[in-house]
């Protein structure tokens, strides 16, 4: 368990691995956002948490497709059905690592990013709770997604179009507690509500992810 | 370890490919598949690995014994020769790679990444993960593939000293290799009837 999560992390981190590619879009989308909206600070600044969020949900879509389709090129997925380790562990441990390497350093980066947004200093403390409960949701969910499109050639597409629904509950709580936070609101309710789906993705869908790799391994 | 199978039905892509498969694996014994490309060797050994169910009879003492070598190797191009071996040994509970690295002649490749491997090392890297597996049945889906003279001898005599020490083999081959302990399977006797209820199945 700990030697799979082992080496999908040096392989996110040597050469051709991916890692930044999501950080680097994140901070195109950051930077252009303002050229686009115009030098009005105060509007900037209102819809600084909302491009946040949005940024961050795009920006962790953008990695998902190769979740499983490496494993499933070359083999190695087939190996891993046949390993002692449940399949179950093998998704959540792979959406960890895409967590750990996409996720967590994007909700790092969003306060850094926030200044180029102008938001407002109540913010930088509700954006960071706000991404750092609800990414992991984007990537246990995009692991669904790459489950179900594995093996599919070109399977991107159709697995933005999946995805994207189910992103939007996290994306709607997620945003919302960063709004109210900015705003010096109380965030209590999509806070809970935020942490609940991400709890309650993470507790069922390594279970769905896992029956679907079954069928697509076929 | 012994494995069992009964009138065992298999298909691909929903057409029913083999029907009526009898026989038994023993300990220390070899099996070799025998039978024209489309025959269905692949899918057989798919299914006694488990990756894919029986569409009618039943595998007995087939879990968690077996380990699975496929057409590919299962290999990261960015990962050295012993982090890939040192990955699956911890897959699957094992921790000693220098014996796998020794017989199968890897020790100079050791530190190399296993993209910059020639087909043939790959192969050989493959295959070296099945004695880091420790599991007693193997199942290989034609192993010799790119080996060279000089591997496939030392290949044949890895096989036969994991037949001598209770192991047990099922390969798809065609090649000879040698292994005293071996019998022969044809398949062609067993393609299925044309006509044979196919079913849709992917997602039953």
């Amino acid at each position: 368990m700990i030697a799979l999560l082992r080496r999908d992390l040096a392989i996110a981190f040597r050469a051709g691995g991916g890692f930044g590619l999501s950080i680097a879009f994140f901070l195109i989308v950051t930077v252009l956002v303002p050229f686009g909206v115009g030098a009005d600070v105060t509007l900037l600044s209102k819809i600084a948490p909302g491009i946040l969020w949005v940024g961050a949900l795009l920006a962790c879509l953008l990695s998902l497709d190769r979740l499983f389709a490496l494993d499933w090129e070359d083999g190695s997925l087939d190996l891993l059905a046949t390993a002692p380790l449940p399949l179950e562990m093998v998704v959540s441990v792979k959406a960890l690592a895409h967590w750990l390497t996409t996720g967590l350093p994007l909700v790092l980066v969003a306060p850094a990013l926030g200044v180029l947004l102008n938001l407002p200093p109540s913010g930088y403390l509700w954006v960071l709770v706000s991404l750092g409960l609800g990414t992991p949701a984007l990537s246990v969910i995009g692991a669904f997604g790459a489950a179900l499109t594995v093996g599919l050639k070109r399977g991107g597409l159709l697995l933005s179009l999946l995805v994207l629904p189910l992103y939007v509950p996290t994306l709607i709580f997620g945003a919302e507690v960063a709004r109210r936070g900015t705003a010096g609101q109380s965030v209590d309710t999509p806070l809970y509500l935020l942490a609940g789906v991400t709890l309650a993705v993470i507790a069922l869908l390594p279970f769905a992810s896992a029956a679907v790799l079954r069928v697509n391994l076929r | 370890m012994t494995i069992h199978v009964q009138n065992l039905s298999i298909g691909r892509a929903g057409r029913r490919v083999l029907e009526g498969l009898d026989f038994t694996l023993l300990d220390g014994r070899a099996l070799v598949l025998r039978g024209p490309n489309g025959i269905g060797k692949t899918t057989l050994l798919r299914t006694l690995a488990g990756l894919q169910p029986a569409l009618a009879g039943k595998i007995t003492g087939a879990d968690d014994v077996i380990a699975y070598a496929g057409h590919s190797d299962g290999l990261k191009a960015t990962l050295t020769v012993t982090e890939n071996l040192l990955f699956w040994s911890e897959i699957f509970g094992n921790d000693d790679i220098s014996k796998a690295l020794t017989q199968f002649d890897l020790e100079a490749l050791a530190h190399r990444p296993a993209g910059g491997l020639s087909a043939g090392q790959k192969r050989r890297l493959g295959l070296a993960r099945l004695l880091v597996t420790g599991r007693p049945v193997w199942v290989l889906d034609e192993p010799t593939v790119s080996l060279d003279v000089a591997s496939v001898a030392r290949f044949a005599k890895i096989i036969s000293h994991h037949l001598d020490t209770g192991g047990s083999a099922i390969l798809a081959t065609h090649i000879d290799l040698g292994l005293p302990m071996a019998e022969t399977l044809d398949l062609t006797p067993y393609r299925a009837k044309p006509g044979a209820a196919s079913q849709d199945e992917a997602f039953l």
